[in-house]
């Protein structure tokens, strides 16, 4: 399967090129859609703790998170 | 107020689709640019998101953005090594032949201060939700802007997995006098 293409237009002589994206490019995209993966997968993660440790304090205190908003209103 | 609009460069994508398209060697000669774009991409949702990307860099890139979908409004925040051409192109499922528009109007590009911009979006659908979004954003970097890549992908200037898809178009514009 051919490598996916980019356009490319210059400005100064007005010349279109269609490219495909060498190997070397493809890894790279590759690789940093992985590691964008992973890095939303740590933010959600981090996300999902930081919900938990605050529904804990709230099972906690006997409190739900409505009473929680309407103390802080 | 703008009185020229000249067009610089356009792109029509072809049948083979584009992982991005690539404005190079921008002239200084215009006080502003304006980038328009209708844009539609190929992974099987009903939106996904374009880039925008100044000088092929990746980093330092700040914005504000509201958005409204016809049920809710809201906003956010960005602070990233990418900037949204459009946060919701459209996509396979949107409804057919029906593509997005960006406009995105950069002013005093190619001055010696940290370069901001606006964008005025609008996804288009024949669904219950479609959304219409403003940003305001800013590039921390005193270059002149001389390349503006859209790209399909937060990671990467050349493009992701994702294609913009035929007759998807750009169009760059300079504007004299603004």
């Amino acid at each position: 399967m051919p490598n996916p293409t980019r356009i490319e237009i210059n400005c100064e002589t007005g010349v279109e090129s269609i490219i495909e994206l060498t190997d070397a490019e493809v890894a790279e995209m590759t690789y940093a859609a992985e590691l964008a993966a992973e890095k939303k997968a740590e933010e959600d993660a981090a996300a999902a703790a930081l919900e938990e440790k605050k529904l804990a304090v709230l099972t906690k205190l006997g409190l739900t998170s409505d009473e929680v908003a309407a103390l802080l209103s | 107020m703008a009185n020229t609009f000249e067009l610089i460069a356009s792109s029509t994508v072809g049948s083979g689709g584009a992982a991005s398209i690539d404005f190079t060697s921008i002239p200084s000669t215009y006080t502003d640019l304006c980038l328009k774009a209708s844009l539609r991409q190929d992974p099987s949702a009903a939106t996904a998101s374009s880039f925008l990307y100044i000088n092929g860099s990746q980093s330092s890139y700040t914005a504000k953005w509201i958005e409204g979908n016809g049920a809710s409004a809201s906003s956010f925040s960005l602070t990233q090594n990418w900037s949204y051409a459009n946060p919701y192109d459209n996509a396979a499922t949107s409804t057919a032949n029906t593509f997005s528009n960006a406009e995105i109007y950069l002013p005093n590009y190619a001055g010696s201060a940290n370069k901001s911009w606006s964008n005025d979006n609008a996804m288009e659908t024949n669904a219950t939700t479609a959304y219409l979004t403003l940003g305001a954003n800013l590039w921390s970097n005193t270059s002149a802007i001389n390349r503006l890549t859209l790209s399909t992908s937060a990671s990467s200037v050349t493009g992701g997995t994702n294609k913009f898809l035929q007759y998807s178009t750009a169009y760059l514009y300079g504007v004299k006098n603004a």
